[in-house]
């Protein structure tokens, strides 16, 4: 059995999230009823021409900035010919020689490590309508689809493995999400990949024949879809046959990639310059102005979380992962509270209650970040247990009353008077003499000590101060 | 009130609805009913839209009445080439694969033209999308020339220069993509116009080559044309290329070249020896040079220049127009729109027989030639090669308009050809174009006047060419002619 | 000797998707064949140093902004369908076939 090397290329389909499509003034939002989001020029109807919508221009521009990627200050569309009922003119248009990005890398984190994939080029073009199967003898089209924008994001082979696909893609995904340019969103289709899968014998450098594998619509499914396709593709070499380049559709269901009946040759998509748009220019304006209009991006993020903030990556990872999440952490610290802390409460207990990480960008937070922050300042002066504390936010937010209110009101200061609890624990330690005695041998019964401690503060007790007593008490 | 059509002149008609004279119902009664009487034997239109075309000019007659402008082209009946995509009229590009196609949106060019009081009678005849110099390549029926029903028109604007030429519309408006605007209207000694490209907006013309396609008008005067051209250009944010920049006063530069002695003093008329060449017929050279004398009395000097690149223009012209048109009619497809095939089972099927039944003999070439030439491994040679001869030819207008102001030419090296004189050899055909490609591929505004008939009474055409937006020099060369000859009031035979 | 074959013919009648009959590919044959002829012409053209002219107007592409206008109702969107199907364009069944935008199969 040989050693392979697995070289993987992945093409990234982004649908940008503009309010109309890319050629026409029709909205370009997904859900209308069938049919209802066309005009002539998307309908691809005799004598409809294509108009550039700016936002497609920028959001290409604001997403090769945020990859490296070199922007070519003048480019192309071009006209991708091919017959297929979804694609109403016969022919797309895309870019082919000119395209907008060139170059660029994706950086992301595999297993905690940093990792990076180098681009080919991003370009833009316009997406096709949808084909329905509706029975054995008719298929039914729907073209509220095309026209559609989409940014297509190729990389350089040089993907290694199933797991790292998936990474890779989810990167772009967290990317796309934090520019504000697209949903990312794999099971409605507005991030789609496919990949070009081929095995060379570890150590050589010529590439092995690929074949492009299609239907991947979620994280998981490019990783299995890829898995299985690296060992379909190694049980055919080992048993001595040839890899056929060919297209094969990833069958979630049964698990397998299967080559696609199609009698097409190869195709002769017959580029040409697109007539009827004169070249795309970006101004060196138009371009300071969008660079300056990037977020901070996830990697950087990152590096600053667990770098001057000391978070651990796992929860680093975590905080990155959406835009909106990051912001409202910064915020939260912003306000005075500690990185560890705030970090543990918006993971454990924010997210917990957020639907969609995206109401955290909204204006009437439930927890605004300065309430949270002071719920932190409240448990670091004492005023608050830490369990006590848990009760509280869960209040906040269901209430919409900051901590300082809440504890005031009811009465939750924790009690750290030392004399105060000095008596409570001499009748506890009074009420349990076996235990006590027991004490020296088993010293997990500090647990029971402190449980029952709790119970009679009604949950108020100090542990710090509680535990310092108990020990002198029970030594 | 008579009303006279083979005496008018769309701008005469158009100041005597703006007057109350005439009502424009009245008007185009007299037009529709001499279609009725003589398109029977000319078969310049695929439609007539009657009842519309009353609609629109009872619509003119009450602004009138009520005191508003009804517009520059009030009550003006114009013929529409059936490439204009028209709001629920039937628009088919004289093609089966289009029969029944009823546009869901308007042109913005015959949009214009109605907001300026202009009626449309109806659809007229045109070479099947545009592909042809002869309108023998309509699916439904040919056009015939008005001034010898054996002859034909021209193409691919047949209907639109016949039915001027006939006076069975005031005016018209068609596209000019290799000289499909200009060489009819040669043929059929009417006043064509191909403007600059972008002056005219494409948006609703159904499209042939996108880069070379140019909507334009037909008049029986070179007046007539600029209130035409004046009425459909602009700036257009539904077209990517269409100019950005206001339209010209180009019935002003018309005026301009009727007035005084030597309305042209000071112009430099540019001559090219390239567009006098051998096979050209004596008569058309003969009657050109007469008119470059009768140009020169008019004040122009006449300077030699040279256009170099003129033999390459039909090789790049139909390397471009081929490549291009095969992809624009890759749309065709049965699925939304026109003719779909009966009995087909599968996909391929569907498109095969379909666009196999729809299309004609030229489209069908056309498509083939501009898929090889677009196949990867050929595209450098051919349609890279091609885009690069396109910059030579136009470079060589742009020098040539340093020494000289216009250009003046024949339109076409012969007058009206017998019907199925040269149907068998479409590259015959293609060599029709030779003196109309070139401005198409630069992009170039030009004006096709009559100067002349033959022994036999065929039309011979002038063609005048301007610098890039330049169609006030153009017409007011082209007027200048008119105001010294009298060819633009001879009107073909009737019967009755 | 003709530039192009009866063979080639057919093969660019099928990226065509133009059904064409034997006479059709006979004459076709021969017409493209000349044509062809005609154009290698240009292949006498010195275009080195030269720029492709892809358009006759020396301007940028304009840019639009992003607002939505209201689409064509659905009964107008397929007025002109040969076959309409409730909401839909109506095709034969489609096989799995060639790759489309976005990768985009199958109802995907």
């Amino acid at each position: 059995m040989t050693d392979y090397e697995v070289v993987i290329g992945l093409e990234v389909h982004v649908q940008l999230a503009t309010r109309s499509k890319i050629f026409s003034w029709s909205s370009a939002a997904f859900g209308a009823e069938p049919n209802t989001a066309t005009d002539p020029v998307c309908l691809g109807l005799p004598g409809a021409l294509p108009v550039l919508n700016q936002a497609v221009v920028d959001a290409a521009v604001r997403l090769g900035l945020a990859v490296g990627s070199k922007i070519r200050q003048r480019c192309r569309f071009a006209r991708k010919h091919y017959f297929y009922p979804d694609l109403p003119k016969g022919f797309q248009i895309s870019q082919f020689d000119e395209p907008i990005c060139e170059g660029g890398t994706v950086r992301f984190r595999l297993r905690g490590e940093p990792r990076e994939v180098r681009l080919v080029r991003i370009h833009l073009e316009e997406d096709a309508g949808k084909n329905i199967h509706a029975d054995s003898s008719k298929s039914l089209v729907d073209l509220n689809r095309a026209g559609v924008p989409l940014c297509e994001i190729v990389s350089e082979p040089e993907v290694r493995s199933a797991d790292e696909a998936a990474e890779y893609v989810r990167a772009i995904r967290t990317m796309v999400r934090y520019l504000g340019i697209g949903d990312g969103n794999m099971e409605e289709g507005s991030l789609r990949c496919d990949a070009n899968v081929s095995l060379r014998p570890r150590g050589t450098t010529t590439l092995g024949t690929k074949t492009e594998i299609k239907n991947m619509n979620s994280f998981k499914n490019v990783r299995d879809a890829i898995e299985h396709e690296v060992k379909r593709q190694a049980a055919v070499l080992d048993g001595g046959g040839r890899i056929v380049q060919e297209t094969r559709l990833w069958d979630p269901g049964r698990g397998v990639t299967q080559a696609m009946r199609s009698k097409e040759q190869a195709h002769d998509y017959r580029y040409f310059p697109e007539p009827d748009l004169p070249p795309v220019v970006v101004s060196d304006a138009a371009l300071a102005a969008l660079r300056s209009s990037l977020p901070e991006l996830p990697e950087d993020r990152f590096v600053r979380y667990t770098g001057p903030l000391g978070l651990s990556q796992q929860d680093a990872g975590v905080l990155v992962a959406e835009r909106e999440i990051a912001a409202y952490f910064d915020a939260v610290i912003a306000a005075g509270a500690p990185a560890k802390r705030a970090a543990n409460w918006v993971i454990n207990d924010v997210l917990a209650r957020v639907g969609d990480a995206r109401g955290l960008g909204a204006a009437d937070l439930s927890v605004p970040p300065a309430a949270l922050a002071e719920l932190c300042r409240l448990v670091d002066d004492g005023t608050l247990s830490g369990k006590l504390a848990k009760d509280v936010f869960g209040r906040m937010w269901s209430e919409r009353r900051t901590a300082a209110d809440i504890v005031a009101t009811e009465g939750l200061a924790q009690v750290s008077d030392g004399g105060e609890l000095e008596d409570i624990c001499r009748r506890i330690v009074a009420e349990h003499p076996a235990e006590a005695a027991r004490f020296k041998e088993s010293p997990k019964l500090m647990g029971f000590f402190v449980g029952q401690i709790m119970k009679a503060t009604g949950g108020k007790g100090n542990p710090k101060t509680i535990n310092e007593i108990l020990r002198r008490l029970l030594a | 009130m008579t009303i006279d059509a083979r005496g008018a002149t769309a701008v005469a008609i158009a100041d005597k609805v703006r007057a109350g004279t005439w009502l424009a119902r009245d008007v185009v009664e007299h037009y529709l009913d001499r279609i009725a009487r003589l398109d029977g034997a000319l078969g310049c239109y695929l439609l007539v839209d009657a009842d519309g075309a009353r609609r629109r000019a009872d619509a003119v007659d009450a602004v009138r009445k009520a005191g508003r402008d009804p517009g520059a082209l009030a009550g003006v009946p114009l013929g529409i080439k059936d490439i204009f995509c028209t709001r629920g009229v039937e628009t088919t590009c004289a093609s089966a694969i289009l029969r029944g196609f009823k546009p869901p949106y308007e042109s913005t060019a015959t949009a214009r033209l109605a907001a300026a009081g202009g009626v449309m009678l109806g659809k007229l005849n045109m070479d099947e999308f545009a592909m042809g110099s002869s309108n023998e390549n309509s699916s439904v029926k040919p056009v015939r020339n008005p001034w010898s029903v054996a002859h034909v028109p021209g193409g691919s604007s047949g209907g639109s220069a016949a039915s001027v030429a006939a006076s069975l519309c005031a005016g018209s408006i068609g596209t000019d993509t290799g000289g499909s605007i200009r060489q009819p209207a040669a043929l059929c000694g009417v006043v064509g116009v191909k403007p600059t490209y972008g002056l005219v907006s494409r948006y609703g013309v159904i499209a042939f080559a996108s880069s070379l396609d140019h909507p334009g008008p037909f008049g029986r005067t070179v007046e007539d044309a600029a209130a035409l051209l004046e009425a459909m250009a602009g700036p257009d944010p539904l077209d990517a290329t269409s100019i950005p920049q206001p339209v010209g006063a180009y019935r002003e530069a018309a005026r301009a070249g009727r007035t005084g002695a030597t309305p042209l003093a000071g112009v430099r008329l540019g001559v090219p020896d390239e567009y006098f060449q051998a096979g050209m017929d004596p008569e058309v050279e003969a009657a050109v040079r007469a008119a470059l004398d009768e140009l020169a009395r008019a004040g122009a000097k006449l300077v030699k220049v040279s256009l170099p690149n003129t033999k390459y223009a039909i090789a790049t012209y139909y390397l471009i127009c081929t490549a291009e048109a095969s992809s624009n009619l890759a749309r065709y497809d049965g699925v939304k729109y026109g003719h779909r095939a009966a009995g087909v089972s599968s996909l391929e099927d569907l498109y095969t027989k379909t666009r196999g039944e729809g299309f004609g003999a030229e489209p069908k070439r056309r498509i083939m030639l501009g898929a090889y030439v677009l196949r990867a491994g050929y595209y450098e040679a051919y349609y890279g090669k091609a885009l690069r001869a396109r910059r030579k030819l136009a470079d060589d207008f742009s020098a040539a308009f340093a020494a000289c102001d216009a250009i003046v030419t024949p339109t076409s090296p012969v007058p009206a050809f017998k019907f199925g004189e040269r149907m068998g050899d479409p590259l015959q055909m293609y060599l029709a174009d030779v003196l109309t490609v070139a401005p198409n591929l630069a992009g170039v505004p030009a004006v096709s006047q009559p100067c002349g008939f033959t022994k036999s009474g065929l039309p011979i055409g002038l063609q005048t060419i301007g610098p890039t937006l330049g169609e006030e020099i153009c017409f007011r060369v082209a007027s200048a002619y008119e105001a010294r000859t009298d060819w633009h009031t001879r009107r073909p035979p009737e019967a009755s | 000797m003709s530039r192009i074959t009866a063979d080639e013919v057919r093969e660019l009648a099928l990226l065509a998707r133009l059904r064409l009959s034997d006479d059709e590919v006979a004459r076709m044959t021969g017409d493209l064949g000349a044509i062809l002829e005609y154009v290698d012409a240009l292949s006498a053209l010195d275009t080195n140093d030269v720029e492709p002219m892809t358009h006759a107007v020396p301007f940028d592409c304009p840019e639009r902004p992003d607002e939505t206008r209201p689409s064509l109702p659905l009964d107008e969107a397929l007025a002109n369908a040969p076959r309409r199907d409730g909401d839909f364009f109506q095709v034969p069944r489609i096989v799995p076939g060639p790759g489309g935008a976005g990768g985009a199969e199958d109802g995907s």
